[in-house]
């Protein structure tokens, strides 16, 4: 592939040059099977048990930023979905929205990204579709992925099973993802030394249930941070939760990157980490199972679920105060000063 | 974060509350008047260490809330025009004006990029020559000078694609015309750390001459504390002055060097605040010698001041008189979503904070 080689509107147009960047790029990269079929339609065993399906779109921009991309983004959102259900991920499908003038190297890059993502999720990449838009359309490059896994029979988690006494844990340090995207996005021109902590967490999970199959939920914290998927659970769960701010990981990196910019790491979006709701009695075997894990060497027991006043999301403050916590509401935006 | 956890202590946070439920035998009113104390105080749940007798007000210090909507008019009217690209702070973005907001023209096609300094504009500028970048200078005495030594640095790079739209405020005349305005039943200031780096400790004279405590304060939990304990041994012992509690940052005389800079570059100029209505030389303009960056000059706009919008009470609570939830817009028709009010906008604004932190029932 020639250095300076573009996105064309051809590429998008069903013909030889559609076909051509299929073969170079798309299964190069993503090749297996199902795939290898090149059917308008991929045929697959039904699995055991119960389907969990899942979708995102993903229009980060920049489209690569320390510790990830876009790519494996696409990849790891969307098992991660799955995996909260208590689902394993199987199978993916993905969409491709070009914009004319892309680097085809970047895109080789990000598919490329994508194949590694999935082979270490343990899923395959079984449809796709790539549509090319002209200049200014789109900016760059835009992903839509499906998940499809299978649930054992028996296995219920969902946002609305917590319960009052259960704890609340999480996997691991909050706000590197979101912090790393901010600095990147904006060319601060600062050293944060953070880096994305996206990651699949299927295998986590498993570990977890394992080890206390009493879990009641799991939810991956994307945007919105740990506040806003926190009181999406009180809300649906009819309980409150109070947390003790001393106890909730934050990396140095992001703790200072946040002081500066006037920005909370309880909003700010996660790609690597899950909290756990567990019922109080499980909670330490819940905690050793994630610490043993590469993924939770940071987890943490921060809070617990509490009958009074449901819906609340309360944060017992690191310096001995009390206050609460809201959903996210519109995007984090950094302070004057 | 080693540098802040000394000022994070929760067992020093405990005494300090402790002695201040001893000392604060009566009903006492302070106002903080910068928006970081305001989002400090919320984000720490400090209210909830505090005995009742005590409350903290908000005053003018956000410098979001107080910019006017003529002003964001002026601004939108920038990013709609060819070839011009606006550089701002990212809390500008939704500040509604009466022509809409940043965001909105920023989804109409206007070129609208946010920025983390002055001197970052000044960058953009050299990296798009072919396009005028005209940036929003905002802020109190504490980010004046960055912006004046930013025009200072374009002189320098001979840059004339480089402009600001100078929206900055002064504290000291916001402080006269507060106390020179109806009663606020106050009984002292919580002044702002960051302002005072650069003014030092005078200008906070006039209201501790009116019988006002005084105490220039940190950000930090442990600063807070013990600028409202300061605070209550002033009234305590019946003589009100002004202190400083933020020793390691504020010098007395405050910075002559940035001050210098900012008198350089700009001139005092009479300047319409956000529900305090016009005050005499509250404001800032580039200098005549300087009028080539002035973004107002340059591009020749004009500025008229919508009327407040109907019910909006931002004007009561920037004095303190209201607090957000008397407002009947508050979180019904004004939201940080869809912001009525400058309150709302800012994460340091009273009402914004009232809202994320602070709301109990």
């Amino acid at each position: 592939m020639a250095q300076n080689e573009t996105i064309q509107l051809d590429h998008g147009a069903g013909g030889l040059a559609s076909r051509r960047l299929l073969e170079r790029v798309f299964a190069k990269h993503l090749a297996n099977d199902v795939l290898a079929q090149m059917d308008d339609a991929a045929v697959l065993a039904a699995p055991g048990g119960r389907l969990v399906v899942s979708t995102d779109s993903f229009v980060v921009d920049p489209l690569f930023f320390p510790g990830g991309d876009i790519g494996c983004l696409a990849v790891h959102g969307t098992v991660n979905d799955v995996a909260m259900r208590g689902g394993r991920p199987l199978y993916l499908t993905a969409g491709f929205v070009l914009e004319e003038g892309l680097a085809l190297a970047d895109l080789e890059r990000v598919v490329a990204s994508m194949g590694r993502a999935a082979a270490q999720a343990g899923v395959k990449v079984i449809a796709g579709d790539t549509k090319v838009v002209g200049r200014g359309q789109a900016d760059k490059l835009f992903i839509n992925t499906a998940g499809i896994g299978v649930l054992a029979d028996g296995l219920e988690l969902g946002a609305s099973r917590a319960r009052a006494g259960d704890a609340v844990l999480v996997s691991g340090t909050l706000g590197d993802h979101g912090v790393t995207i901010m600095a990147a996005r904006q060319g601060l021109g600062l050293d944060l030394s953070t880096r994305s902590d996206t990651a699949p967490l299927a295998d986590l999970v498993a570990d977890v249930l394992a080890a206390c199959p009493g879990a009641r939920l799991f939810r991956d914290p994307t945007r919105g941070g740990l506040a806003t998927a926190l009181k999406e659970i009180a809300e649906a769960s009819g309980v409150a939760m109070e947390l003790d701010e001393a106890a909730i990981p934050i990396a140095g990196a992001v703790a200072g990157a946040c002081e500066l910019l006037g920005l909370d790491p309880l909003y700010l979006a996660n790609e690597g980490k899950l909290i756990c709701v567990a019922p109080a009695e499980q909670a330490q075997a819940a905690l050793a199972a994630m610490r043993g894990h590469r993924l939770g060497d940071r987890a943490a027991i921060i809070g617990r679920a509490v009958a009074e006043k449901p819906g609340r999301v309360w944060l017992n403050t690191a310096v001995g105060g009390r206050r609460l916590l809201e959903m996210l509401s519109g995007e984090p935006l950094p302070r004057i000063c | 974060m080693k540098h802040v956890d000394p000022y994070r202590d929760p067992a020093l946070c405990r005494e300090l509350a402790q002695a201040i439920a001893k000392l604060c035998r009566r009903p006492v009113r302070f106002m903080e008047l910068c928006g970081t104390h305001t989002m400090a105080i919320a984000r720490h749940g400090l209210a909830s260490l505090l005995p009742p007798t005590l409350e903290f007000v908000s005053g003018p210090g956000c410098p979001v809330c107080v910019t006017s909507a003529g002003q964001i008019d002026q601004a939108v009217a920038l990013a709609g025009l060819d070839g011009v690209s606006v550089a701002t702070f990212g809390d500008m973005l939704r500040v509604p004006g009466g022509q809409g907001s940043l965001a909105q023209a920023r989804s109409r096609g206007g070129d609208v990029r946010v920025v983390y300094s002055a001197m970052d504009a000044v960058d953009l500028a050299q990296a798009m020559p072919g396009r005028r970048v005209a940036f929003l200078g905002i802020g109190f005495e504490t980010t004046a000078p960055t912006t004046a030594a930013a025009i200072l640095r374009a002189q320098a790079l001979g840059l004339d694609n480089f402009s600001v739209l100078c929206l900055h405020k002064l504290m000291p005349p916001a402080l006269a015309a507060l106390l020179d305005g109806p009663d606020l039943g106050l009984d002292g200031f919580l002044c702002p750390g960051h302002v005072s780096t650069v003014i030092g400790a005078a200008p906070y004279q006039i209201a501790a001459e009116r019988g006002l405590a005084c105490v220039i304060c940190g950000f930090e939990p442990v600063d807070i504390l013990a600028g409202a304990l300061m605070l209550l041994r002033q009234l305590d012992e019946g003589r009100p002055r002004v202190e400083i509690q933020y020793a390691r940052a504020v010098e007395a005389q405050g910075n002559p060097r940035a001050r210098a800079v900012m008198n350089q570059v700009f001139a005092a100029v009479d300047a319409p605040w956000r529900g305090l209505g016009w005050i005499a030389a509250s404001g800032l303009a580039a200098r005549p010698e300087f009028a080539s960056f002035d973004a107002a000059k340059v591009f020749g706009l004009d500025l008229s001041e919508p009327p407040e919008p109907p019910g909006c009470l931002c004007g009561q609570v920037l004095r303190g008189l209201a607090r957000p939830p008397q407002c009947a817009l508050f979180g019904r028709a004004c939201t940080p979503e869809s912001p009525v009010g400058p309150c709302m906008v800012s994460s340091e604004g009273a009402c914004a904070a009232w809202r994320s932190y602070r709301r109990e029932d």
